[in-house]
């Protein structure tokens, strides 16, 4: 038997859709201190706490602003073979890695 | 007699006087004090293990995460090594900064001196070796770590070692090299090339005898035998490493406080959630001990006989005892979110641990592992406590 579905629901679910696809999700205000939490201890452990660098290179908008979003969010996500960057998509998805990119580009001092 | 300028009445004023001074500055020795790095607040807390208490708290020493301290031997003054360069030397008695200099960029770790003259830190920018007069903070060699004649490798594992030398390794050359102070201030230099790719980090055995750095490049470790250093440097563990490749990393393992213990040393496998112990006699693999996670330090309790397992991210909750008689598990602790060190006590009745993202340090007996106090501390990290002064390699 077919569940009658209403026009209404269809609207809704494209708007649903296309908000969904080219603006950013909603990253909640406390994963977003998690994820900065988790940006200044623990990458500052090789990238250091300030991300002025350490073993890993510094991450300051000035030594990242000639790389591309999608090659940071790349190396986030899935690490670099070769280096001691370990891939972290176990622990964010890749809306929030492209948060975290955008907020490197803009500096994290200028983070909440 | 009411006389207000009898003689007297100013005797005793200057009587209570001295005696409020003298409980001021009431002498006391330092052997069971320490410091524990509040790395994001770029301060240290001055501590008493005795009474396990704070003392206080000393700030404005820049960048700590990842700072580090070495004791002068009077064990008065703690000199503190922060990421940005910053060398300060703070006086523990005092509880005040004696001297601060910004020495590089950005740098790693350091050392003093068999003699306690000279401190030497590691840096990555510029890469190379700064060594400093202990008291004054004075320059008093620059050892760039240069490598295919202009380029310049950062250095990581820096020691101290018998007969007034520094032993440290070329991240990005895959050297190590021996800087002999022994003659004056100017080092003379041993270098060793092609020990192995990327060395990230190197420890001394406490005898004074081994330096081993880990590779990250290759599998393996590279040992120099500093009693015999013309025999060159040897490959060891030839699959110690392989979890690089298998097993994200998410903490480098920390080579120093390698726990060598009984006639084992036992040391954390890379990538994998094992302990690795290995004969001394030859440095072969004796077994592994499974554990909660990646180990990142492995430390033996001062007698031996305990070896206390922290971990890396995501399982930095934890902390495991291992009994080194019969190599089993015997403790699992729960001390906070993110430990991030341990120290023990002189001589190891109990523990210190830090745990970053519950602010706070925990102190446990390692005979009953009760929890004997807690204290508040701000991002704390490492622990530092002054019988290091007496130690080789720390």
């Amino acid at each position: 038997m077919r569940t009658p579905i209403r026009p209404e629901w269809f609207l809704l679910i494209l708007l649903w859709g296309l908000s969904a696809s080219p603006a950013p999700a909603a990253i909640s205000d406390a994963r977003q201190s998690e994820l900065l939490d988790l940006l200044r201890q623990d990458c500052g452990s090789c990238h250091g706490m300030t991300l002025k660098g350490g073993l890993g290179p510094a991450l300051t908008p000035e030594r990242i602003q000639k790389k591309s979003p999608q090659m940071l969010v790349e190396t986030i996500l899935q690490g670099r073979p070769g280096t001691p960057m370990p891939p972290w998509s176990k622990f964010m998805t890749r809306e929030e890695a492209r948060w975290l990119v955008d907020s490197l580009y803009r500096g994290i001092e200028h983070a909440q | 007699m009411h006389n207000k300028s009898h003689p007297t009445r100013y005797l005793l004023l200057a009587a209570i006087l001295m005696l409020l001074s003298a409980c001021a500055t009431q002498l006391r020795g330092t052997g069971d004090m320490g410091v524990i790095i509040e790395r994001a607040s770029g301060s240290v807390q001055v501590i008493n293990t005795t009474q396990r208490a704070s003392l206080g708290r000393v700030a404005g020493l820049g960048d700590l995460s990842h700072a580090s301290v070495v004791y002068s031997r009077d064990e008065r003054f703690a000199y503190v090594f922060g990421r940005d360069g910053g060398l300060t030397k703070v006086d523990i008695l005092k509880q005040k900064i004696d001297k601060r200099i910004m020495q590089s960029g950005n740098s790693i770790g350091g050392a003093i001196s068999q003699d306690g003259g000279l401190v030497a830190v590691s840096n990555y920018e510029p890469g190379g070796v700064r060594v400093f007069d202990a008291q004054t903070l004075e320059l008093v060699a620059d050892i760039p770590a240069v490598y295919m004649e202009e380029k310049r490798s950062k250095v990581v594992g820096l020691v101290d070692a018998p007969g007034q030398r520094f032993v440290f390794s070329l991240y990005d050359a895959g050297e190590i090299w021996i800087a002999d102070f022994s003659q004056g201030r100017e080092p003379a230099i041993t270098k060793f090339h092609k020990v192995g790719k990327q060395p990230y980090d190197g420890l001394i055995s406490g005898d004074g005898r081994y330096y081993i750095a880990g590779l990250f490049g290759e599998d393996g470790l590279a040992l120099l035998d500093l009693w015999q250093p013309e025999q060159g440097v040897k490959r060891i563990l030839d699959h110690y490493g392989k979890g690089w490749r298998q097993m994200p990393v998410y903490k480098m393992p920390h080579l120093e406080g390698w726990a060598i213990a009984d006639e084992y040393a036992f040391l954390p496998a890379v990538g994998l959630n094992e302990v690795l112990v290995v004969s001394r006699r030859n440095w072969k693999e004796v077994t592994r001990i499974a554990v909660h996670g990646q180990p990142v330090f492995v430390m033996a309790r001062p007698d031996g006989r305990q070896i206390w397992v922290n971990f890396a991210f995501p399982n930095n909750d934890t902390v495991e005892v291992i009994d080194t008689l019969s190599l089993k598990k015997i403790q699992t602790l729960k001390p906070g979110k993110a430990v991030l060190h341990m120290e023990f006590t002189p001589r190891g009745e109990e523990v210190w641990i830090s745990a970053r993202d519950d602010n706070r340090v925990s102190v446990y007996d390692t005979g009953n592992f009760k929890l004997k106090a807690m204290l508040s501390a701000e991002k704390p990290s490492g622990i530092f406590m002054t019988s290091r002064a007496h130690r080789i390699g720390l």
